[in-house]
């Protein structure tokens, strides 16, 4: 366990994940259907993360790259947490603690041209991102992460949640 | 790019529709696949969530013993944590999906066998967890006053079988546990905390009273290896010291000096703990009413009978270790030096695992039991069985009996995530046996038991809530299965 999160504390700099320019149009910020769509329950959408509707002129643009290398770019409000985002926009991101900083399910990988910007993480974050899978020198925990102007641009890469091998495990072992 | 995102967050909405149809014969993704999960605890949801997140047609049949549901979320979790249980959101909405039902009260293997889950559905997983702590079987454990851990947070959580531990607190002033994961440094604290701070918190009433007399006073945490071995998370351990009214006793320094040398050496975790140890180790501060230390490096030898009440512990001896590194394999060992030590103890609580126990009717459908580790043998959660012990599809496990005993519930919701991904996996490989079941519908008058469905768990749940909102808490569970079957009638 400590060779692999030992292993994984590369500098993100070289990670292919945050090299690539993202040339795709934004899609905007989620409607009430996309919400609905994330929940397998038809009956109860999951209305996770009271995310606000950005103010035309204010969007604060975030590209999400999920575990598989898929860049999702969102335009989201500021004060909205990444958690929140996330689920709104039907990533794969849990929450297990409901955002209170109490599991570390909600761990994402930030741009490392960003991570100095936001503010350093509390004891109560860190106790939790010493428990996060994968660790990386610029993990955080979404639902500690509160947009600002200032993240105008940032990327958020999404860890894998288990622990599957994949093919490219076998390399790195 | 448009186009690919739409794609993808459309395809939950066309899953539920006839859009798969020529590609599934049955219409919908998996719904021709029954599961059945053993256990209602994070493993089991989450195990369940997953496997109905990615094959939306299947059917989950969810079996739990008691009539209530959350298993470790409900009965493990400190009262004083309730933030922790918020997973439990995700299991309600996971029980509030078309496809899954709540088998609460049957005991699969008693009120059901094995045999019959087999004939009836496609897929079983078991994730029931580990229900018996391990013993420490040394001499004087059966003395009054010794207790395990296990059974302290069941009597405190409101545990069926555990609401008259009657811990001996009201005379005791020292208290000694053997073992430093985040189950001792739950119940060092539960000890500790003014008892005021948990009145407002979902913690048993008997166990409130019998805390409000309680006269323990200081507290040691006892574990056989040394600090980088703990095996606590620094959340735990930093509650401990902000605790109100109580003082950090000051770690030994020859348990922590060599750590200090080389901090950037130790993983992320390990230099945290230092850090913290020694940012709250105030020696010249005032002496405050009560007080905790941990202990490093000592193994229990023997419990001793009080001098007043020889029925009664009033002592623990503990030998002295010396740690030792295999340097293969990185793991550290504590091996005994043959001195001896000898702490006060008017309590002691062991708390040094727990283990999983085979249900009956394993060697019936040809899955193999670990006894030593208290596991069920799998691979990745694909249980194993067979002269050659290899994976038989339609078996899982996921939680602490697929791991041991160990991991918060983050973690285990990843490696349930595991499991269940594997479980589609086979699906996919077709290696499932995919012959039509019935499901709840074939053993429904099969089972012994009253069967406790998710709408009686919520009439449950408001009755737990409204005598809860009476004293100002939560929730005020109720402490057998007889209570909670009585209020459905």
């Amino acid at each position: 366990m400590s060779a692999r999160i030992l292993s994984c504390s590369i500098s993100l700099a070289s990670r292919p994940v945050f090299s690539s320019v993202i040339k795709s149009k934004l899609v905007s910020f989620s409607s009430s259907a996309l919400i609905k769509a994330r929940s397998f329950v038809s009956s109860t959408p999951a209305l996770h993360g009271h995310v606000h509707k950005p103010k035309p002129g204010e969007e604060i643009n975030v590209t999400f790259i999920t575990k598989d290398g898929e860049q999702i770019p969102v335009q989201v409000a500021e004060g909205d947490n990444l958690l929140d985002i996330a689920q709104a926009n039907n990533l794969d991101m849990e929450g297990a603690c409901g955002g209170s900083c109490a599991c570390s399910t909600c761990h994402v990988i930030v741009d490392p041209d960003f991570y100095e910007k936001l503010e350093e993480p509390d004891d109560d974050e860190n106790d939790m991102l010493d428990l996060a899978f994968g660790l990386t020198e610029t993990s955080r925990l979404g639902c500690q992460i509160i947009m600002k102007k200032e993240y105008d641009g940032i990327r958020i890469a999404l860890p894998a949640m288990t622990r599957n091998l994949q093919v490219s495990d076998f390399d790195r072992r | 790019m448009t186009a690919e995102l739409g794609r993808r967050i459309v395809q939950p909405i066309l899953s539920s529709t006839r859009c798969f149809k020529r590609v599934y014969s049955d219409g919908i993704k998996g719904s021709n696949l029954k599961i059945a999960v053993v256990g209602s605890g994070p493993a089991g949801f989450y195990t369940a969530y997953r496997a109905m997140t990615l094959l939306p047609g299947c059917k989950v049949d969810l079996y739990e013993s008691f009539p209530i549901p959350f298993g470790l979320a409900r009965f493990g979790v400190a009262p004083d944590h309730p933030e922790v249980k918020n997973c439990q959101e995700k299991f309600e909405e996971v029980a509030r999906s078309p496809n899954f039902r709540f088998v609460g009260n049957v005991k699969v293997g008693e009120d059901v066998s094995l045999n019959a889950l087999t004939e009836n559905y496609n897929s079983l997983v078991f994730a029931y967890g580990a229900s018996i702590d391990r013993e420490l079987g040394i001499p004087g454990e059966n003395l009054d006053g010794v207790y395990s851990a296990k059974d302290f947070v069941g009597w405190y959580n409101g545990f069926p079988q555990c609401f008259n531990l009657n811990p001996l607190l009201s005379d005791s002033e020292n208290a000694v546990i053997i073992g430093q994961g985040n189950v001792a440094l739950d119940v060092a604290r539960i000890l500790l905390t003014p008892v005021d701070d948990l009145r407002k918190t979902d913690i048993s009433e008997h166990a409130l009273e019998q805390l409000s007399r309680s006269r323990v006073k200081n507290v040691k945490i006892v574990g056989r290896r040394g600090l980088l071995q703990s095996a606590f998370t620094n959340k735990e351990v930093r509650e401990l010291f902000s605790l109100k009214n109580c003082s950090f006793v000051p770690l030994e320094d020859k348990y922590i000096r060599d750590y200090r040398k080389d901090l950037s050496s130790l993983k992320r975790q390990s230099k945290r703990l230092v850090d913290l140890i020694d940012k709250y180790t105030k020696p010249d501060s005032m002496p405050l009413p009560k007080k905790w230390s941990l202990e490093y490096l000592k193994s229990p030898l023997e419990f001793l009978p009080s001098n007043k009440n020889s029925s009664r512990v009033g002592s623990t001896i503990f030998e002295e270790n010396i740690l030792t590194e295999d340097k293969i394999t990185g793991s550290f060992r504590a091996l005994g030096s043959g001195s001896t030590v000898t702490m006060d103890s008017d309590i002691a609580l062991r708390s040094i695992g727990y283990k999983s126990t085979p249900l009956t009717g394993f060697s019936d459908i040809g899955v193999q039991f670990n006894d030593k580790r208290g596991i069920l043998v799998n691979e990745a959660g694909r249980v194993c069985g067979g002269s050659e012990l290899k994976p038989i599809p339609g078996f899982y496990t996921a939680g602490w009996l697929k791991n041991g005993p160990t991991g918060v519930i983050a973690f285990t919701m990843g490696d349930s995530f595991d499991t269940a991904e594997n479980l589609v996996q086979d699906y996919n490989l077709g290696i499932l046996d995919l012959s039509p079941k019935l499901g709840f519908d074939g053993i429904k008058n099969a089972i012994k038991s009253r069967v406790v469905s998710w709408e009686d768990w919520e009439k449950i749940d408001k009755f737990e809530k409204a005598n809860g909102a009476k004293l100002g808490k939560p929730r005020e569970k109720f402490i057998s299965t007889e209570q909670m079957l009585n209020v459905l009638g």
